[in-house]
């Protein structure tokens, strides 16, 4: 409470009070209703049993561990190998496209802080936003669209006489690939362009002036300090990647489901809220650790993330 | 110790139309601590960029050690550049940033930290190497980034305004230590600077730029006393400029015509005027005296504006004949102050006074 009130009294002083006030019942509002209501009942959700209507509230409805339980074992008491793995896999596959969109981005990044100028920064910029005018759904289409059977990309590669027969990219899960890197290209590139722009233009001739390599300049000098940057949009691309439902929904393959798609069966398909609210559960919980893991391992602060 | 020249073979530099350095022809000897002094956007740090490899000189050619530098690049160099903000990298230790030039030439990890505590033994700094730079002192930083130049053991060092964040205490220490460390390790400096007091201080010659030209080269005696051109002579310290067309010349002794009466200089460099060339005269402040009475020839009527106390000494400005002056005297005591307003009449040996041709001023 005293906490709060320091935040709050200087505001007070020096935005007027109804400002304060303002911000004060606006973040309450955001904090309460929109994270910690719906969080809260989601987890309530996750440890009841999915009842009919009639015995809710009654002498059945009572708190239990089974929908967790069914997430590891399945209801036959064996390892639910078909869940866990489609977790695994959600999982792998988004440090996959989180890898490729660093790897993109990164260079991106740079050039925009310390090559191009003028015109040239200013349409790279342009060039990033204005497709992400159109809709995620769209844009997911016009992927299924460039690398379908009788897609653009096909139709070049046979026509220049590359491949004869069309390749499924639809089922090697290149097009679900392409479409999540790009889906959340922005979200990397604009940290490390945060981070990037603070470095010294003199620090790289200075490190070449030494005679260091290009490779070595962008490891020892560039990439520390973009090294927050990378983080911050690492843990962003990983937890949307991960979380991700439109893009795995149109463009992954038949026989590929999306840890999303199973959460998504439950609470649609199945109409089991319980068991999905617990799915959601289990997904947050492992994507949280897995982020707070590789922090560790990097060595970087929450506290870096948030500059 | 090694002692390459570095020779600037006509060197100038265009971007586009502009002329940043206009024919730069001179030698620096190998072991000289030579500055280029001028103000800012004079062209010295352009040359100084083309030493260092940076750039490439438009004409011209640059030499070091007689090996002609075109196409080398700046690590390839036997130079070594500290720049402005000395550019140390903020996430490295202190001896990683020394050792840094040493790790890109693949030196093992030990030898590294032997090295890198050597030199920082050597800036007086022992024991720091494994703080961050951000926990070091303005001064401290300076004497680490010239570490980190040594480390490779250059033939030459290039300074681009190595002082100029430093306040200005620090700022007159770091000029002895930079002189101690260069006479030290022997080798070439090259010292970037528009603060004359740093460039005399410190060098054993000093080129003096004005508009990518070299104005003058010579040691920073002749640079002060002796002056060639009116840039020059306005620029590097204080100075009385008067305006005034010749009337005569008697040896090395002009006279001139001025709106303060007639007054005599010295010619510089023995150079003949005609009757009626338009000249500067050039007198130091320091060289001016107080007098009582009228006493021609090259005394000069004024009357007091106000007087500076600067503690050694006491700065008098005056006004003759709408010609702003100075005077600098030496404090004797408070007997000597002199009321705003009073008239008074200063005068000069002419010995002390340069004869320059009329040309551009310093700050004009």
């Amino acid at each position: 409470m005293t906490a709060l009130r320091s935040l709050f009294q200087p505001m007070a002083a020096k935005h007027g009070l109804g400002a304060a006030c303002f911000i004060g019942v606006a973040v309450f509002i955001w904090v309460v209703f929109l994270i910690v209501l719906p969080q809260i009942s989601m987890l309530d959700y996750s440890f009841r049993l999915n009842l009919p209507k009639p015995d809710i509230g009654g002498p059945l409805d009572v708190y239990t561990l089974d929908n967790y339980a069914y997430f590891f074992s399945g209801n036959d008491g064996q390892l639910n190998t078909l869940d866990i793995g489609i977790l695994v896999k959600t999982l792998v596959a988004a440090v996959f496209v989180t890898l490729i969109d660093i790897l993109i981005c990164y260079p991106i990044a740079y050039i925009l802080a310390h090559s191009a100028t003028g015109v040239a920064a200013r349409l790279m910029v342009i060039g990033l936003i204005v497709p992400f005018w159109v809709n995620e759904i769209l844009r997911a289409f016009a992927f299924r669209v460039l690398f379908g059977a009788t897609g653009l990309i096909n139709s070049i590669g046979m026509g220049a006489g590359f491949w004869d027969q069309p390749i499924d990219f639809i089922r090697a899960d290149v097009a679900l690939y392409s479409g999540l890197t790009y889906a959340y290209i922005l979200l990397m590139v604009f940290p490390i362009f945060n981070a990037v722009e603070a470095l010294d233009r003199n620090q790289i001739e200075a490190a070449r002036d030494m005679g260091a390599s290009w490779w070595r300049v962008h490891w020892r000098v560039v990439l520390p300090i973009a090294k927050p940057g990378i983080a911050s949009g690492a843990t962003m691309v990983f937890m949307l990647t991960a979380g991700a439902l439109a893009a795995p929904q149109i463009l992954g393959g038949p026989s590929n489901l999306w840890f999303t798609q199973l959460i998504y069966q439950w609470f649609n398909e199945s109409a089991n809220w319980q068991r999905g609210s617990a799915y959601a559960v289990i997904l947050l919980l492992v994507c949280i650790g897995f982020v707070m893991m590789l922090m560790r391992v990097f060595k970087v602060s929450i506290g870096e993330i948030g500059r | 110790m090694t002692t390459k020249d570095i020779v600037l073979d006509h060197v100038s530099i265009r971007f586009g139309s502009y002329t940043a350095v206009d024919n730069a022809h001179l030698t620096i000897r190998g072991g000289e601590f030579f500055s280029f002094l001028g103000p800012s956007g004079c062209g010295k740090t352009t040359l100084l960029r083309c030493v260092s490899g940076f750039s490439e000189p438009t004409e011209g050619r640059v030499l070091i050690g007689g090996s002609d530098m075109k196409g080398v690049g700046p690590n390839k160099r036997p130079t070594a550049l500290i720049f402005q903000n000395l550019a140390l990298f903020p996430l490295m230790s202190v001896a990683d940033n020394i050792a840094f030039p040493l790790e890109v030439r693949g030196i093992s990890k030990k030898q590294r930290r032997k090295r890198a505590d050597e030199l920082l033994d050597m800036i007086a700094l022992p024991g720091v190497g494994d703080k961050k730079v951000h926990e070091l002192s303005g001064g401290q930083r300076q004497r680490v980034a010239i570490a980190r130049a040594l480390a490779v053991e250059p033939d030459i060092l290039l300074l681009d305004e190595p002082l100029s964040a430093l306040d200005l205490k620090l700022r007159h220490h770091m000029r002895t230590e930079l002189r101690a460390i260069q006479q030290r390790v022997g080798l070439t400096f090259i010292y970037i600077t528009h603060d004359q007091g740093e460039a005399l201080t410190m060098s054993d010659r000093v080129a003096v730029m004005n508009s990518g030209v070299i104005e003058q080269i010579g040691d920073p005696e002749s640079i002060y006393n002796r002056p060639k051109t009116s840039f020059v002579a306005s620029f590097v310290g204080e100075t009385n400029a008067i305006e005034g067309k010749v009337v005569l010349q008697a040896g090395e002794i002009v006279t001139l015509e001025t709106p303060v009466g007639h007054l005599q200089g010295k010619a510089a460099g023995g150079r003949r005027y005609k009757n009626g060339d338009p000249c500067y005269l050039f007198i130091r402040p320091e060289q001016l005296e107080v007098k009582s009475g009228l006493e021609a020839p090259n005394t000069i009527a004024a009357s007091v504006v106000k007087e500076e106390f600067e503690g050694s000494a006491r700065i008098l400005f005056l006004k003759a004949n709408g010609i702003d002056m100075r005077i600098t005297r030496v404090n004797r005591g408070a007997s000597d102050a002199l009321a705003n307003g009073q008239a008074l009449v200063c005068a000069f040996d002419p010995d002390h006074a340069t004869v320059l041709p009329h040309g551009p001023l310093a700050g004009a």
